[in-house]
């Protein structure tokens, strides 16, 4: 194996940091489903909001090896929270501008997230699936129970945002919604990925790999994986949000389990530890989901279940391992020939 | 061994029971700077678990461990390694995934307190990048900088064991077996790395391969049972009877 630049190794890593041509191509499809689908503008945007909380889960689980059940308790708990400020403020800013509820959210599901952190570095994975799941239904039937605040099984009903900046008001055909949460989505996104690059994501790696070799290195193995805990909640918290602002309704169901059942499905789809496997997941599994319920809806589960099965056989990574090992095959035979 | 200096790393009447088996039996241990100790003993002498109790992985039954005159009984592994000790793995604990380069930038960022960057991306600091490399270079690793730790030559693997070990600077070094398992051919790197350790280093080395003892250690500690059963300088070990009947005898029991 011949290295590609061994006198340069800082110039090696930087150079695996930088954007790629797919990953713009991915964007700019993105983007562009605007105009190709607009019939389906608020069916995108769930895509992006549900995508968004796979690549927090990816946080977690594929960069520093903790596994959760209960990611949807923080999306949520960002979702009830933004709801709440929108309902608060009747409609006007400040109180309903989406941009300062969105920051609300990620706020109170990260102190969520920081508290509940504490719990989740005892024990080992079982322990850990066990202490999540165990948070998300306590938080849930909070929620349900708590009628005053959050209007119980009804939700919050009359949840109006103001327009964003001030200057975008959410209209019926969701074109605003389409891009506001293509835009925070990005944001969101762009801000994991400097996460993973750095030497902070170097780390967390370091933890998933070997946390005996991190301890024995001298790194403080908890307090990073409180930090990423914390951090993964708060953008579950904010897609949470999103998806109460552009829906303009918040229900039970934005707390219920089956939302962290969901979410640990499209990133194993997508494949974790790539931090596009969310995003991927979240469309292929809701292109599935569109595909199978026209022909036959009442086998939907069935058809999850059988891909699910099918991927976590036989191939590694999900969609995501799946393109790369393609990738290198073709490039093996370019070698070859 | 007329006038001691200071040691750098102490035990008093460390000791680690295992339900009814004490596997580190009274050890009352000091290990001088710069030190070039050997640690032997016949196999299920407790040798393992002592380089475990100094570095923390264990916690001990009863008596104490010092490192530079201060108490560390009941330091983390993390806070031992942050005062400078550092310690290899017998079986290799390493990053399968992830390249030599990352590695040694994992250990050299924490040493660095650099880990905690979140925004800048890895390899932005091309001061501790360089290091690393250095590093490496200096480990006959140079080549295989950038490839997948995975993949290595298990003797190769060795070196980075060493490597990260290293890449913390560390005041004392637990070497737990660095030769185990490699190939004949790829020992002698493993030799000229331990040859060439900083001479400020106190060193602890494990080891069952006796020319690896014998070519390195200046003094030597044998661990019968959990217990020191006697300490001397590499002369002195080499001349024992006491220690001939013990260790020999079981050697040949291994070989036979």
């Amino acid at each position: 194996m011949i290295p590609e630049s061994p006198n340069k190794p800082a110039g090696w890593l930087l150079g695996r940091t930088r954007w790629r041509w797919y990953e713009l191509a991915f964007w700019a499809a993105a983007a562009s489903s605007f105009f190709i689908f607009p019939s389906k503008l608020m069916l995108i945007s769930e895509i992006f909001i549900l995508g968004l909380l796979a690549v927090s889960i990816d946080l977690t689980l594929g960069f520093a090896g903790l596994v959760t059940l209960g990611q949807g308790a923080f999306f949520g708990v960002g979702a009830y929270a933004a709801g709440l400020m929108a309902q608060y403020g009747a409609g006007t800013a400040p109180f309903a501008d989406p941009l300062l509820g969105l920051l609300v959210a990620g706020f109170v599901a990260g102190a969520l997230g920081f508290v509940t952190s504490f719990l989740v570095l005892r024990g080992s994975d079982l322990t850990r699936l066990m202490v999540t799941l165990g948070v998300a239904l306590i938080v849930e039937e909070i929620v349900t129970q708590a009628k005053d605040i959050t209007g119980g099984s009804d939700g919050l009903q009359g949840v109006m945002s103001s327009p964003v900046l001030g200057v975008w008001s959410f209209d019926l055909y969701g074109k605003t919604a389409f891009w506001y949460a293509l835009i925070v989505t990005f944001v969101c996104f762009w801000f994991c990925r400097r996460l993973v690059n750095s030497s902070f994501g170097l780390s967390l790696l370091a933890i998933k790999g070997n946390p005996l070799r991190a301890r024995a290195i001298g790194m403080p193995v908890n307090t990073r994986l409180v930090a990423i805990y914390t951090i993964a909640a708060a953008i579950s918290g904010m897609s949470g949000g999103l998806l109460t602002q552009t829906t303009q309704f918040a229900s039970p169901d934005m707390v219920a389990f089956h939302r962290s059942a969901d979410a640990l499905l499209i990133l194993v789809f997508g494949g974790s530890g790539f931090l596009y496997g969310g995003l991927v997941g979240a469309v292929a599994f809701r292109v599935m989901q569109d595909f199978i319920g026209n022909i036959t809806p009442q086998y939907w589960l069935f058809w999850v279940g059988l891909v699910l099965v099918l991927l976590v056989l036989f191939v590694r990574g999900g969609i995501i391992g799946m393109l790369i090992a393609l990738r290198e095959r073709l490039l093996r035979k370019g070698e070859g020939s | 061994m007329s006038e001691a200096p200071k040691p750098v790393l102490e035990t008093r009447a460390l000791r680690k029971a295992f339900g009814g088996i004490t596997a580190t039996d009274n050890v009352t241990f000091s290990l001088p700077p710069g030190a070039r100790h050997a640690l032997i003993g016949p196999n299920g002498a407790g040798k393992t678990t002592f380089v475990n109790l100094l570095s923390g992985v264990l916690p001990a039954t009863s008596g104490e461990i010092y490192l530079n005159g201060v108490n560390i009984t009941n330091w983390s592994v993390r806070d031992r390694a942050r005062a400078g000790l550092a310690r290899t793995f017998q079986i290799n604990q390493l990053y399968a995934d992830l390249s030599p380069l990352e590695t040694i930038l994992i250990a050299i960022n924490e040493r660095e307190n650099a880990a905690t960057s979140w925004f800048r991306p890895l390899g932005s600091r091309s001061d501790l990048v360089d290091e690393a490399a250095a590093l490496l270079v200096r480990l006959n690793l140079a080549d295989v900088m950038q490839a997948r730790v995975g993949s290595l030559a298990y003797g190769r693997q060795r070196l980075l064991e060493m490597a990260i070990a290293l890449a913390s600077k560390p005041q004392v070094l637990l070497l737990d077996e660095p030769a185990a398992g490699v190939p004949e051919g790829e020992r002698d790197q493993i030799l000229d790395v331990v040859a060439a350790l900083p001479a400020d280093v106190s060193l602890i080395l494990i080891e069952h391969d006796m020319d690896l003892v014998f070519r390195f250690a200046k003094t030597i500690s044998v661990l019968v049972n959990g217990a020191l059963f006697v300490e001397g300088t590499r002369d002195e070990i080499a001349r024992d009877p006491r220690v001939r009947q013990v260790y020999l005898g079981e050697e040949e029991i291994a070989h036979g």
